[in-house]
């Protein structure tokens, strides 16, 4: 009940604190320079320059601390020892490339990188293309979307159901080894498969991913001029290469965007590593592996920091592209 | 599409199926642990959730009676009795442990010389012989039973009552809430300068903002921990709520910013020539036409905190009193990864809520992602 009144007092003094400053800060701007009298048109001018910074004020205040100001501490922990204590240079960065977990993570993060956007983007685009033509599609849309809601930790949780193991000859409670008992196969520990596993893992992302993909698929498609569709028919194309000649070469951009969204997804996954495996039987990733070195044991905010700072490296062209197109597009 | 007249039938069918299998394929993890929130431990235990069903099928042995129990009738010896318990219902039984299942109910056999045993349906079984029994031990007839399919709710009012569930409960709540709407606020007001405003580094900012997107969130923690520290807030409520509010801020600023250059320019400066200031402008004509913006961002941001484990584990701390409910299913996972039936049900209560979100506001969900990506492509 405390809580409860914490919460609430919490959303009512940040709710009001925003307002009160908001319109705090303009009331004293118009005091300052009021916008009437002699020097009203001098005035006005004054205070639109001053205006927009009131208004972006808190919103740079919190993109400055607690987004910039965390890389670039980041970056000049990295070139320090584990306490923070002595100037190592680039040791830091020097011990990462001989780190065999370090090797596997990035091997991993790779592996992750190909596989994870490719096949969501591909169920992504098969069940948009699906969904859009059939009566129930919406609902279809909607349970496929689903996933999307549910915490990684959950969706780790959803599928032990899946991957559970028996020995073999017991019932198998998993429904993965059940299947393939069924088939007269030998039940697996699936997370424990060298290689195999990391797939384990990313289908389990992919599972969440798709929906998002067909959801912004699904409204490219759609937004595709009915007559190149047409017209490509009248010519005698069949519904393959309509679909993969006239349609997908048209949403490319949307296609690039939703993978570079995953990417980035990709890229941070923590969570589903972090409860199924921790990193153990080569399922490595580098976040899971920063989370170990900063916070396990003895932390090293040295190395941790430097590994954060290779995860910071490796979504930068990703932020640059983004920029670029957003760029292009506000002009 | 429409144009595909010709082949529409057999298409149709194919599209159908394969959208159905696509469909089930996503639904069948979730259900499972839907179903298995439903069932108590040793069912969970035994069999797989699939097969809940069906009923489960339980094997075991009775002995029959002995020589004392036999009587004569029509110059028979008889032994009689039930082999079942209750109002089970027998499938097959059989007299080996080789074939516990060899006959069918209600089928006669042979077991030696003159000695006939018959097990109905309902348990009871009849073993006659022309010759006085002998034996001391009982016969052993193997059982096999089919139980109906059996749900309990027991699971979700022990979770609730004790474990640490609901204060879990209470613990995200308490993050997310404030966690949202925060946000929000500061957002709009930056997403309408950075729309409607006209100053210096403007477009500047603007790329800062997208630019900022993708930062990985595990750059900022140590460095924002420090600073808590320094700062005096340390780990606890305001600290997360401050760092989710920054996590935040980049989406809200982009969505709304997207959202707000789309409102017609006319509405807003046919204001200014009236002589409304920015202020009244963005409260009186911004905010109320921006709502679906704001709703789609409340959302994200709603699901977002709800979800997340990483900062509510680094900011918040782990002890008991503390755990939300993501830190707490891990910890479920982690240390009693055999009790399936508290694991299950605590992790169907911690994404119900979310569930229950998505599905209610979903027009909103969907439009937010669109205006956040289809405009680069």
């Amino acid at each position: 009940m405390e809580l409860f009144w914490l919460a609430v007092g919490t959303i009512v003094a940040g709710v009001f604190g925003c307002v009160a400053w908001f319109w705090g800060s303009n009331w004293v701007l118009d005091k300052i320079y009021p916008p009437r009298g002699d020097r009203a048109g001098d005035n006005i001018r004054r205070a639109n320059q001053i205006r927009p910074w009131l208004f972006l004020g808190p919103a740079i205040v919190f993109l400055a601390t607690y987004l910039v100001y965390p890389v670039l501490d980041s970056l000049w922990r990295s070139l320090f020892s584990s306490n923070g204590s002595a100037f190592v240079g680039a040791d830091n960065y020097l011990w990462l490339l001989g780190d065999d977990k370090f090797r596997e993570s990035m091997l991993n993060n790779m592996l992750w990188l190909l596989v994870v956007p490719a096949l969501s983007t591909l169920f992504g685009l098969l069940a948009a293309q699906l969904t859009d033509r059939i009566k129930w599609g919406n609902i279809g849309k909607s349970l496929i979307f689903m996933p999307m809601a549910i915490s990684f930790v959950g969706a780790g949780v959803i599928w032990k159901f899946i991957y559970e193991y028996r020995a073999s000859g017991e019932t198998q409670i998993g429904l993965l080894n059940w299947i393939v008992t069924r088939f007269g196969g030998e039940p697996q520990i699936w997370l424990t498969l060298p290689g195999w596993n990391n797939f384990f893992l990313m289908i389990v992302l992919v599972w969440i991913q798709t929906g998002f993909a067909m959801v912004i698929l699904s409204a490219a498609l759609r937004g595709i001029p009915e007559e190149t569709i047409e017209a490509a028919i009248l010519d005698g194309a069949s519904p393959l290469q309509v679909f993969f000649k006239i349609k997908v070469p048209q949403i490319m951009g949307t296609i690039a965007v939703v993978w570079t969204t995953i990417t980035i997804v990709v890229l941070k996954v923590f969570d589903i590593v972090f409860v199924m495996t921790n990193g153990q039987w080569g399922t490595q990733v580098l976040a899971n592996l920063m989370y170990d070195w900063m916070f396990r044991g003895t932390p090293d905010y040295g190395r941790g920091s430097a590994i954060a700072i290779v995860l910071m490296i490796l979504v930068t062209p990703i932020m640059v592209w983004n920029i670029w197109n957003a760029r292009k597009e506000v002009r | 599409m429409e144009g595909m007249a010709g082949q529409k039938s057999s298409l149709a069918w194919v599209v159908n199926l394969s959208a159905f299998l696509l469909v089930l394929l996503w639904t069948i993890p979730t259900l499972g642990l839907f179903v298995s929130s439903f069932r108590d431990r040793d069912q969970i235990s035994t069999s797989g959730w699939w097969q809940s069903f069906s009923g489960s099928e339980q094997t075991g042995f009775v002995r029959s009676g002995t020589v004392d129990d036999q009587v004569q009738q029509d110059g028979l010896y008889v032994i009689e009795g039930s082999a079942l318990e209750g109002t089970q219902k027998l499938s097959a039984w059989g007299t080996g442990a080789r074939q516990p299942a060899e006959f069918q109910p209600g089928e006669t056999t042979e077991i030696e010389d003159g000695i006939q045993l018959t097990v109905a349906a309902d348990g009871t079984y009849r073993m006659t012989s022309a010759q006085p029994f002998e034996m001391t031990r009982g016969e052993r007839i193997f059982t096999t039973t089919i139980s109906p399919p059996e749900f309990t709710t027991e699971n979700y009012g022990r979770v609730l009552t004790a474990g640490g569930l609901g204060r879990a409960f209470m613990n995200t709540m308490t993050v997310t809430i404030p966690a949202t709407v925060i946000p929000i606020l500061i957002a709009a007001f930056a997403a309408y300068a950075l729309a409607w405003m006209q100053f210096p580094g403007r477009a500047l900012l603007t790329a800062a903002v997208v630019g900022l997107l993708v930062v990985p969130l595990q750059v900022a923690l140590i460095p924002l921990l420090r600073l808590h520290n320094d700062l005096g807030i340390g780990k606890g409520y305001l600290g997360i709520w401050l760092a989710h509010t920054g996590f935040g801020l980049p989406l809200a600023v982009y969505l709304l910013r997207n959202y707000m250059v789309g409102l017609p320019r006319e509405i807003i400066e046919s204001a200014r020539v009236d002589g409304a200031t920015d202020f009244q402008i963005f409260r009186r004509i911004i905010l109320p036409l921006s709502f679906p913006a704001l709703a789609s961002f409340a959302i994200f941001q709603f699901l977002w905190v709800w979800n997340d484990l990483l900062v509510a584990t680094v900011f918040l701390g782990n002890t008991r009193e503390q755990l939300v409910m993501t830190g707490l299913l891990r910890e479920l996972m982690g240390s009693r990864g055999g009790e399936w039936e508290i694991l299950a049900t605590s992790a169907f209560i911690s994404i119900a809520v979310p569930l229950l979100v998505f599905f209610a506001m979903q027009k909103y969900l969907v439009r937010g992602l669109l205006a956040g990506s289809v405009k680069g492509g």
